[in-house]
């Protein structure tokens, strides 16, 4: 109880934080390190949006006009990889350090010093990648699923840094998930078992085994790029002897997994949302931990269906289908569980309702989307055309990011203190709503009428949709700098909010004072 | 109708259509004109208004709780959260609704594999960034560019209707045979796609890839490269002009006809003046794509020909580099890909044109010997 933790901590007030740089240089707490990931992740954020700015200006008229074309594959290579790796993967981790120990009822992360080291990589990777900019010959221009030959043979002298920088990020990604699992396995309190476990939890214990699972399938594809590159050898030059096709088997073995990494800790904060904001427990909490699985499962034998042009003999072909649809059974039963936790509840609509409500209905429209690619004959018309860009940003914008802007509005007033600015959250939401709409949508409609995806210039056929998609891509991306005002203002004042602000949520974090307490759970609590 | 939907949407929404003449407002895919395009079309169909209505369910579901178990119309929680025999049976149903997709994608996708029993091959080889077509049986193949001009792309001249979807040789095909594609690539991996037929098949190096198409009606099909494939990736336009048969052979019976007479021409004594003028020609197709027309390149990626060691110092080199390409570098060997006249004429054009004036000329006969010697 929320008793427990008050005066301890006042008592013990010497061990608070350290004062100035040296806070955050040196943080071992889970809250300091969990804030610096997550305002990373947001300047990443901005940054890589930038770069999708530049893209969707060039696309707003045919005809080159703001960049060449050489300029504008950096831009996508870039922007991919750093709302990848930058943005959407550091705020999910961030997420996890703020919530797990407050969730399982542990004082810190289990290993506070190499969480230290996982997240000061971050900030030095990407500087590394993104120097490559100024760097003579350009920046990274292969796209972010860099495929040899382009990149290896063909790519600028910066591909070098950029591998670099890609083996320091998924050293920091795996140390954050050797962390989480560390925590979660040993720091829970006692009576939490497995099954009585939040769902964003269970989500982040599961991604946790996917990332230490691929991240070294991403480091091993990129250090036999660097041989190619530097030591003569051929692993991807047929030339001598290698294979092209094996760079993007290896490269999807880790790619598939990678996109359910963006997505399963949003699943577990949505399943935490909805039923705070329905006022109703969350409906088939088992089949949803179960689906999790089922779906971690499933992602590692499904990779091929990114490469179903390459020519795989038909046996493969069929497999990779029948596995592939086979996903859509596990998401289903997510999708009808969240609706059965709203249907004859108690809602209201709070910003952190209204993103995770957005989040169900977008993201099963990416799902079904995705389950039309995955039926082979007709990926052939999808596959490298803007209808999968549609999908993925279906899949990815409200997914993975509407999930983690609902996170943050459901958490910040356990970080802050304070209550955010509702009026101006809900215009956040509707400005991003309908910004994203505006600005993906339509490309499904490019795609279906040909037109390929990274491309800097296009047919006069694609031009009104185009510019339709670039209006709601700006909005989309103003819209964000609201964002940034709404935290600041909450952090700096604002009503104070009580221990448990949402009526209907349920948990541990909400036992604890808001802002939650430098230490917390030094004793640990008793969970029934 | 829809389309008239779609246009007065967009009017009401107030949006430009500046370029209304031109624009399209294409929701969906087409069906195309071949059997397998068709066949997409319809599974795709298929799926899609499955996916609407399993849609409408769902979120009709959703909206009615949004609607009216509202906590501000004072609604009371209900308590249920879990029901074993509902969680099973939605797991059950989707997954007999997959097995039903399954059924005629699975027909579809073998039949997409079928390149036995064809007419014709004709091998596809793709190249930064152009495409080269080679009918294997009738011993003749050529290059297809894109032939938008610059002045279109940088917004100079206004852009046609065909803008970008343009080439100079189009692969001509007959209709109603059944013809065998074998994809490839020289460089990097680019894909092969012309949505009307229904075919995408990606182009990698060392490997051939196999798919066939059998077009029902004569036309222009136009697609493009689908794998990202470097700077001009967007400018790699695939062009299909299917003729009858009649229409097929004469132009095939010209095709070789010409390739014989090119053959000719490397014996022939060229004169300075007409290699520079086949020179010119054949830079600004093969080359100026990097290295500009103009020779000022595009550095430091594409070196300048413009007073550059290489276009002004020893020929051997000069040649050396054409022929043979610069290894670990975007320059390509154009030994495979030239005829040597036009090895011949693009060498010497280079060592004259834009102020370099080295006097150097460099015959295709010569060419030949230098390839012979190697």
């Amino acid at each position: 109880m929320s008793a427990v933790i008050d005066t301890h901590d006042t008592e013990h007030a010497h061990h608070g934080p350290a004062k100035g740089i040296q806070r955050w240089l040196f943080a071992t707490n889970h809250k300091d390190i969990g804030t610096m990931y997550l305002v990373f992740s947001f300047t990443m954020f901005l940054l890589g949006g930038a770069m999708a700015m530049v893209i969707r200006s060039e696309l707003f008229q045919p005809g080159l006009q703001i960049v060449e074309p050489e300029f504008f594959n950096q831009m996508t290579t870039m922007h991919g990889l750093i709302m990848v790796f930058g943005a959407v993967m550091p705020a999910f981790v961030g997420l996890a350090n703020w919530m797990v120990p407050l969730m399982i009822g542990a004082p810190d992360m289990a290993l506070p010093r190499m969480n230290n080291w996982s997240f000061w990589i971050l900030p030095a990777a990407f500087a590394l990648l993104v120097s490559t900019l100024f760097m003579e010959g350009g920046a990274p221009n292969f796209g972010w699923t860099f495929y040899a030959p382009l990149s290896t043979t063909y790519g600028p002298p910066s591909t070098t840094f950029f591998i670099f920088a890609i083996h320091m990020m998924g050293i920091s990604s795996i140390m954050g998930a050797i962390n989480v699992i560390a925590t979660i396995l040993n720091l829970r309190a006692p009576g939490m078992t497995f099954m009585k476990m939040p769902l964003f939890v269970w989500t982040w214990l599961i991604t946790a085994f996917l990332l230490i699972a691929v991240m070294p399938v991403l480091a091993g594809v990129v250090t036999m790029m660097l041989m190619d590159i530097h030591f003569g050898t051929s692993f991807f030059d047929a030339g001598g002897g290698g294979d092209p096709v094996l760079f993007q088997h290896v490269f999807w073995f880790f790619g598939h997994p990678e996109v359910y990494i963006m997505i399963l800790p949003a699943f577990g904060a949505v399943s935490e949302i909805i039923p705070a904001f329905s006022r109703k427990r969350l409906f088939g909490y088992a089949s949803m931990v179960y689906a999790v699985g089922a779906i971690a499962l499933l992602s590692f034998v499904v990779w091929a269906h990114h490469m179903f042009t390459v020519g795989m003999p038909v046996a493969g072909q069929l497999f990779f289908m029948y596995c592939t649809m086979l996903i859509a059974v596990p998401t289903g039963v997510k999708v009808f569980n969240w609706v059965a936790t709203m249907f004859r509840g108690s809602l209201s609509f709070e910003a952190p309702m209204l993103f995770a409500v957005a989040f169900v209905i977008l993201f099963t429209i990416g799902g079904f989307s995705g389950l039309m690619l995955a039926i082979a004959p007709a990926d052939f018309q999808y596959h490298d055309t803007y209808f999968v860009v549609a999908h993925f940003h279906y899949v990815l914008v409200p997914g993975a990011i509407f999930g983690i802007f609902a996170s943050a509005y459901y958490w910040l007033p356990k970080w802050s203190g304070h209550m955010y600015d509702e009026t101006l959250a809900k215009t956040h939401f509707w400005m991003s709503f309908i910004g994203m709409n505006l600005a993906f949508f339509p490309m499904h409609f490019l795609g279906l009428a040909g037109m390929p995806r990274r491309i800097p210039d296009y047919a006069l056929q694609f031009a009104d949709f185009n510019m339709i998609s670039s209006i709601g891509a700006f909005l989309f991306g103003a819209t964000q700098l609201l964002f940034v005002y709404i935290v600041i203002k909450c952090v700096l004042g604002g009503e104070k909010a009580p221990a448990k602000p949402w009526d209907g949520a349920e948990g541990l974090e909400w036992t604890v004072p808001s802002p939650a307490p430098f230490h917390t759970f030094s004793t640990p609590p008793e969970v029934k | 109708m829809r389309t008239m939907a779609m246009r007065a949407g967009a009017l009401v929404a107030g949006l430009p259509l500046s370029q209304a003449a031109l624009a399209d407002w294409t929701v969906n895919m087409t069906p195309g004109v071949t059997n397998v395009s068709r066949d997409i079309y319809s599974l795709h169909m298929t799926i899609l208004w499955i996916c609407v209505v399993i849609g409408v369910v769902v979120f009709g579901v959703m909206f009615w709780s949004i609607l009216a178990h509202r906590k501000s119309k004072g609604y009371k929680p209900a308590n249920f959260h879990e029901h074993t025999w509902v969680e099973i049976l939605w797991t059950i149903i989707p997954f007999a609704i997959l097995v039903a997709m399954a059924i005629p994608a699975t027909a579809t996708l073998l039949d997409m594999y079928d390149t036995t029993e064809a007419d014709y091959d004709v091998r596809i080889t793709g190249y930064q960034w152009k495409w080269r077509y080679d009918f294997e049986d009738q011993d003749f193949g050529y290059f297809s560019n894109l032939s938008t001009p610059k002045d279109e792309i940088y917004n100079r001249l206004d852009k046609n209707d065909n803008y970008l979807l343009e080439v100079d040789n189009p692969l001509v095909l007959p209709v109603g045979k059944k013809v065998r594609f074998l994809v490839t690539a020289n460089d990097v991996i680019h894909s092969w796609w012309v949505p009307a037929l229904g075919v995408k098949k990606d182009a990698i190096p060392g490997f051939i890839n196999e798919t066939w198409a059998t077009i029902e009606e004569p036309g222009i099909y136009r697609g493009q490269c689908t794998e990202l494939c470097g700077k001009d990736h967007g400018f790699m336009p695939v062009v299909v002009k299917a003729v009858p048969q009649e229409e097929f052979d004469a132009w095939a019976q010209e095709q070789i006809a010409m390739a014989e007479k090119e053959r000719q021409l490397t014996s022939k004594d060229w004169s300075m003046d007409e290699l520079m003028e086949r020179g010119e020609q054949a830079y600004n197709t093969n080359c100026a794509a990097c290295h500009q027309a103009d020779g000022s390149g595009a550095p430091p990626t594409f070196p300048a020909m413009k007073g550059s060691a290489i276009t002004t110092g020893d020929m051997q080199a000069h040649l050396d580099v054409v022929v043979n390409g610069v290894s670990g570098t975007a320059m390509q060997a154009f030994g495979e890909q030239l005829s040597e006249v036009d090895l011949a004429a693009i060498i010497t054009y280079e060592r004259n044109a834009w102020g370099n004036d080295t006097g150097d000329m460099v015959t295709p006969k010569e060419i030949l010997d230098y390839k012979n010697a190697q």
